[in-house]
């Protein structure tokens, strides 16, 4: 186990620089520099304006030069400095990491923990009006596209009802400690960690209901059956452990995400993530915010590939690890 | 009562009724300003950023020597008074007494000498070309300042506002990198309130100077600026009372009058009168049929502008006659005629050079509207029997196409700044043609006849001379058509009417919000 385990970080490592060295290539490949944007938002622009702001971001360096300075930072985990921002890369992004973590994570949880005691009540009784119910809200909630979803949920919900506020991480202005604070958080939260969290919902609960239906039609739960196990005993132990191994696929897949931040949902909450410091250093074209978040989503999808697999040994023991 | 609203109307009895003075009874202090900002300002110092976003912030923290009126008449800020020589090249300001920057430091006439020649002829890409026609700065004593110009310079006076000529303190800036500074974070000026917090993502918080040198003011204690990234979310944050303030442009165009019908919601189109932003599309003269100048004058009768008026923009705006704005100086209303006629527009392309080439059109990257603009545009060309694309593109692919004028229509727009020779010239102007930038003469036009005059004009001491000047200029870029001129841009400023004057001078809310009290009653 360790021994394969080592093996994967030391893969790890040469995926990582390769992404790094392509997505550096990738970015400077795309038209327009982070000078000629700030630039142009002032509306007016000499030469001497922008040569100087490229000099100081250090643009004016042939291309090869600024992949060496940045690989040779990354690889000290030295982020970089963010040109429009004027703060070190790593500040930025862990200022915004909380917020993005909390988001995804509890949207994680919560698509992950409903989906599958959803999909486990829709194939207990496959048919059934519950089935027909749950499988129909599931179809619902993975074909409505996100952005449609977080704007009906804000219009409803905040506008209409009054009950949530629309947008926001905490009320601005409130000074609320404590236990204030964390309330306040959780109100802001409800809304775009459900909006996140069920699509994702959809996903688990259909995969979950076809796996278990799968299971159950094969031999060792008639095995089980005709031991005389009980009806709940055979659902938990015998059918839901084995149904499990593609949710578990999924559920490494979304968690490498939760780093990467979630784009729409924190930008139509106003949510202060890293999806939406991403998307904003794109169109800025602020190079070292961007390779930055990549470098992070990057890392992070390497280690929850590497955790998925470990889970897998945990729940089913017939499989071996092999690097 | 929420019934809709005939915007054109609202707007109209608004500009009716009298200024926006104070005449709603007596000032109250105290209270909280939720505005909205968008995008979020890369920096708040005013000096190295002038983008929409730093100025709104910038304008409450900074100020300069004067603000203009609606009309772009200087009024004293940091200047008491002021005085043009018989010339026109002598300006001399004789500052307010017991000013003080935000850490306590007195304001005086040492630090508008080092603002104006160190540090923004360093910084700041536009007061560079101003300050080439100042000979010398003089400051006899701490409250005069006196600047002696090589020649005159009409458009010098209007010059002093914060996001051309913000004060910036010589005791912290003198001597360092400007651009690395350290206090660039923290940042300090004159103004009526002091940066507190910036949490990055969510708002920037500033509260009220109580040392500040107008007696009474300002009346609110604090005003926070909400980042909402998203069009649709920031109506929402007006709707349900999180914000109070929706600055031009906030909205999309098509939330605007539903917006507009709710309660105590007043809105105002004033405030953009120095900016005059005006749009159209550039029409790039490197390129064969463009060159030819029956081809654009089909393409600028077969565009029609009260269409994308009604609408795309909801009825806000002007149709515009020409290269200037009608609130910029000299601007002439009696131009050529390039109003929407398809029937003239063929004829012309008839006539021209033009034989089925596909005209590529460039959208500005800024929002649905733009898009849709676009759309509106194409459809408008192939009514004439033109073949056309649009091109899709971000905003740094934008600025990167025009630099390099790979393009054959390319919408974009443009502020003024009040004077001809401070906003017009520099996209007419033959000598300021090359590749590069997109913020200069990006359509190549070339005529030396225009060129000389332009010129001359900036330089005379009579406005009376610079008026005519003008009025040729324009009669004869207009017939010219080296650009299809579209609208004079507007964008309402929205607001709880309880907000007593967030739109007082030609700025609007970049002005700052010295004199915006909250009416609780």
């Amino acid at each position: 186990m360790i021994r394969f385990i080592l093996g994967r970080l030391v893969k790890a490592v040469f995926i990582l620089l390769a992404i790094l060295v392509f997505n550096f290539l990738l970015i400077h490949a795309a038209p327009g520099d982070p000078a000629a944007v700030m630039a142009g938002e002032a509306g007016a622009a000499d030469e001497k304006f922008l040569t100087d702001l490229r000099a100081r971001f250090g643009l004016d360096q042939p291309l090869y030069v600024q992949l060496w300075i940045y690989i040779k930072g990354a690889v000290q985990l030295d982020l970089g400095y963010s040109f429009r921002q004027q703060m070190p890369v790593a500040e930025l992004i862990g200022d915004r990491l909380p917020a993005t973590l909390l988001l995804t994570g509890v949207a994680f949880v919560l698509s992950l923990v409903l989906g599958v005691i959803a999909g486990v009540a829709a194939s207990a009784r496959q048919g059934s009006w519950g089935d027909t119910i749950i499988s129909t809200l599931a179809l619902l909630f993975y074909a409505t596209p996100l952005f449609w979803v977080a704007l009906m949920a804000t219009l409803v919900f905040s506008v209409w009802l009054g009950w949530l506020p629309g947008f926001g991480y905490s009320t601005i202005g409130a000074g609320y400690t404590g236990m204030a604070h964390v309330l306040d958080v959780a109100k802001h939260l409800v809304l775009p960690a459900s909006t996140l969290g069920l699509f994702f919902m959809a996903i688990y609960m259909r995969m979950t209901r076809a796996s278990m239906l799968e299971v159950s039609r094969l031999d060792f739960v008639k095995t089980a059956r005709a031991k005389g196990l009980t009806r709940g005993v055979i659902q938990r132990r015998h059918i839901l452990r084995n149904a499990l191994l593609p949710v578990i696929t999924l559920a490494g897949l979304q968690a490498g995400q939760i780093f990467g931040g979630a784009i729409l949902t924190e930008t139509v909450f106003a949510w202060p993530g890293i999806g939406r410091l991403m998307f904003e250093a794109i169109n800025q074209r602020d190079y070292n915010v961007i390779l930055g978040v990549f470098y992070i989503s990057a890392a992070m999808v390497l280690l929850f590939n590497l955790i998925t697999d470990v889970v897998y040994v945990i729940v089913d023991p017939r499989i071996r690890l092999t690097t | 009562m929420l019934k809709p609203i005939n915007l054109a109307a609202a707007l109209l009895a608004l500009s009716l009724a009298s200024p926006l003075a104070a005449q709603d009874g007596e000032p109250q202090s105290g209270g909280t300003l939720n505005v909205v900002i968008q995008p979020e300002p890369p920096s708040l110092m005013l000096g190295l950023v002038q983008n929409g976003p730093t100025q709104m912030v910038g304008g409450d923290i900074y100020e300069s020597l004067l603000r203009y009126d609606f009309d772009l008449k200087p009024e004293g800020q940091l200047a008491e008074s002021w005085e043009i020589s018989e010339d026109g090249k002598t300006y001399t300001f004789k500052l307010r007494q017991g000013v003080t920057f935000h850490d306590g430091t007195p304001f005086t006439s040492a630090d508008v000498e080092f603002s104006m020649d160190k540090f923004l002829r360093e910084s700041h890409s536009r007061m560079r070309t101003y300050m080439e026609h100042v000979e010398s700065i003089e400051t006899p004593d701490e409250h005069t300042v006196v600047f002696n110009l090589k020649q005159p310079f009409g458009p010098f006076i209007g010059i002093f506002e914060p996001g051309t000529a913000p004060m910036i303190p010589k005791h912290i800036y003198e001597g360092t990198d400007f651009a690395t500074n350290e206090a660039n974070n923290t940042p300090i000026g004159t103004g009526p309130f002091k940066f507190d917090k910036w949490e990055k993502g969510s708002f920037i918080h500033l509260v009220k100077n109580e040392d500040y040198y107008m007696e009474g003011k300002p009346y609110v204690n604090e005003v926070y600026y909400h980042v909402i990234p998203d069009a649709a979310s920031r109506a929402v944050a007006y709707e349900t009372g999180k914000v109070d303030v929706l600055p031009g442009g906030s909205v999309e165009n098509f939330d605007v009058s539903r917006i507009q019908a709710m309660e105590n919601t007043c809105i105002t189109d004033k405030g953009w009168e120095y900016f005059g932003p005006l749009s159209w599309m550039w029409v790039n003269m490197n390129n064969k049929p463009l060159d030819d100048v029956n081809v654009r004058r089909a393409i600028m009768h077969a565009v029609d502008r009260n269409f994308a008026k009604d609408a795309l923009w909801n009825g806000l705006g002007k149709v515009a006659t020409g290269p200037f704005t009608s609130s910029t100086r000299f601007w002439d209303g009696d131009t050529p005629d390039i109003s929407y006629d398809p029937e003239k527009a063929k004829a012309l392309l008839a006539d021209s050079s033009y034989n089925g080439e596909k005209i590529r059109i460039l959208g500005l990257p800024y929002g649905e509207t733009w898009q849709r603009w676009a759309e509106a545009v194409k459809q408008n060309l192939s009514e004439i029997g033109m073949d056309t694309e649009i091109v899709p593109s971000d905003v740094a692919g934008w600025n990167q196409k025009i630099s390099d004028r790979d393009f054959d229509l390319a919408f974009t727009y443009l502020y003024q700044y009040g004077d001809p020779a401070l906003g017009v010239s520099r996209s007419y102007m033959g000598s300021n043609a090359a590749p590069g930038s997109p913020w200069n003469n990006v359509a190549n036009y070339q005529n030396p006849e225009t060129d000389k005059m332009f010129e001359e004009a900036a330089l005379m001491a009579n406005p009376d001379d610079r008026k005519a000047a003008y009025k040729t200029i324009q009669d004869q870029i207009v017939s010219d058509v080296p650009n299809i001129w579209l609208l004079e841009l507007g964008f309402p400023t929205i607001y709880r009417c309880n907000i007593k004057n967030p739109v007082n001078t030609a700025f609007g809310v970049n002005d700052g919000f010295r004199d915006v009290w909250i009416d609780t009653k």
